[in-house]
């Protein structure tokens, strides 16, 4: 369980990078919080610095965009899911559950 | 429509068959490449693969899965020699023809070479099969490597050959690289990375002459202004040519690149043209992001028969060096004015637009992705309604 940081830190519309191995991303989407890989699987970008709308984000590369709920691609260039990792939030804090290693990614 | 026949196997090639599929076409769907690779992706030859940091299996666009499900014939090692019968018939090396009812030209562009005689250890950096020369011929330890030309592709190659070890000069015959691309005051400031790597930058000279030993090895790179540069390796970036040549005879219109409308589409309605080597409306544009999407315009018109849809971009490109990543969308002219939005350039991460009567026309971003991505959003938005 890592720490991300409180939830008044991370208003609807952002996001957070945490540096883990590999890093992972965490957005605010509309007050849902979500948790993904953090690099786009086209190629090497950082989708914490992608364009959200809804639960799609979108890669600041190559417009790459992927559902925060199941970290499916929904359009090209990628063709490969990020690993989606479970969230809590207690006493205002927000924790993520990091994935087993052999994840969702197909 | 029964058959349809992309000729060129990159990135705009796979993207325009792709959207032909997902456009409705069921016919038949023939790929050629004059490269004997399926779709690769060559923006990181000049980054991570030359660094040794990806391998061949991810440069791959398309996987077995999605080759599959295109269901199309590849004819690849196989260079298009021709196009005649109004573009129904696609002639091949070795003599074979390609019977066809529509034609996607997406045969992009081959680099310039310098005139005089072939020296090894002399490189252009296009293809797969040039990186991976490229790669072996750096492998050996750390040399002297002179690029010239300080584009993108020379930027990118000076920087992953810095970050190897070895001993990196540029030589740019501009007062300063990517002029034309970013105009002179971010220009300067882009080109201060290569100095905060320790590359060295010559600019405002020109090449003379390579100089080779008796084993054909080049050895040195002789400016216009005399001086010598000592060489183990020479890349040479000094821009690319589009692959027309085959299309001589073949009725269209040429002009550095095959001239089509805003859609794409040929003086002939059933020949559309993509990528590099298409000068859409008036403008040829060498960045992948154009590649793409082009390619699904000229699909809908290609199936249409007509010109339907256009292309009226933002255009927008991206470049990796020395661990900065620049970004820039917009169409600038000379005259506009600069301003940073946010961060600084002395920090080597900022946020500029280019202005014009109080409108933005550009914007410019060293490693900040997010906010350039807003900006890059707004000038989209407000080009929409020009767009039909």
């Amino acid at each position: 369980m890592i720490p991300v940081c409180h939830l008044t830190d991370l208003p609807a519309g952002e996001s957070v990078r945490i540096d883990t191995a590999p890093p992972i991303a965490v957005f605010n989407a509309d007050g849902e919080i979500y948790a993904i890989d953090d690099t786009c699987t086209h190629q090497d970008a950082s989708l914490a610095d992608g364009w959200l709308e809804g639960c799609l984000v979108e890669c600041p590369l190559h417009a790459a965009s992927f559902d925060l709920r199941t970290g499916m691609p929904t359009c090209l260039p990628a063709r490969r899911a990020v690993r989606t990792h479970p969230v809590t939030v207690e006493d205002g804090m927000i924790y993520v559950h990091h994935a087993a290693e052999e994840g969702t990614a197909a | 429509m029964r058959t349809v026949t992309v000729v060129g196997a990159s990135l705009a090639g796979l993207y325009a068959a792709r959207a032909l599929r997902s456009q409705g076409f069921e016919g038949r769907l023939v790929i050629v490449g004059d490269e004997r690779h399926r779709p690769y992706d060559r923006p990181p030859l000049s980054k991570d693969f030359l660094k040794g940091e990806t391998g061949q299996d991810h440069l791959a666009l398309a996987d077995a899965e999605e080759i599959a499900e295109l269901d199309a014939e590849w004819v690849l090692g196989t260079r298009a020699t021709g196009l005649a019968d109004e573009g129904r018939s696609v002639l091949l090396a070795g003599g074979r023809s390609l019977d066809t009812d529509g034609v996607v030209i997406a045969t992009g562009a081959t680099p310039r070479r310098l005139p005089g005689p072939e020296l090894s250890g002399v490189h252009t950096l296009r293809t797969l099969d040039d990186a991976q020369a490229l790669r072996a011929d750096l492998a050996g330890g750390p040399v002297r490597v002179v690029v010239i030309g300080g584009g993108f592709i020379g930027a990118e190659v000076a920087s992953s050959c810095a970050a190897l070890g070895h001993d990196v000069t540029i030589v740019e015959a501009a007062p300063l690289p990517l002029l034309p691309q970013l105009g002179e005051e971010m220009a300067e400031i882009c080109a201060t990375l290569h100095g905060d790597h320790g590359v060295t930058l010559t600019t405002g000279t020109g090449v003379a002459t390579l100089h080779g030993g008796p084993a054909g090895r080049v050895t040195g790179v002789e400016l216009a202004d005399g001086r010598l540069l000592p060489a183990d390796t020479v890349v040479v970036g000094i821009g690319v040519r589009p692959n027309t040549d085959w299309l001589a005879d073949s009725g269209l219109a040429l002009a550095d690149g095959v001239v089509t409308d805003a859609g794409c589409v040929t003086a002939l309605p059933h020949v559309v043209a993509v990528g590099d080597v298409a000068r859409v409306d008036g403008s040829r544009t060498e960045h992948w992001t154009s590649a793409t999407e082009q390619a699904a315009v000229a699909a809908h018109n290609l199936l249409a028969g007509a010109t339907l849809k256009a292309h009226r971009p933002v255009p927008y490109f991206w470049s990796d060096q020395y661990g900065v990543r620049i970004q820039f969308a917009g169409r600038r002219l000379p005259t506009d004015t600069v301003r940073i939005l946010e961060g600084s350039p002395d920090d080597r991460t900022f946020l500029a637009a280019y202005e014009r009567a109080g409108r933005t026309t550009a914007v410019l971003a060293l490693n900040r992705p997010r906010p350039f991505m807003k900006q890059r959003r707004e000038l989209m938005r407000a080009t929409q309604p020009v767009a039909s």
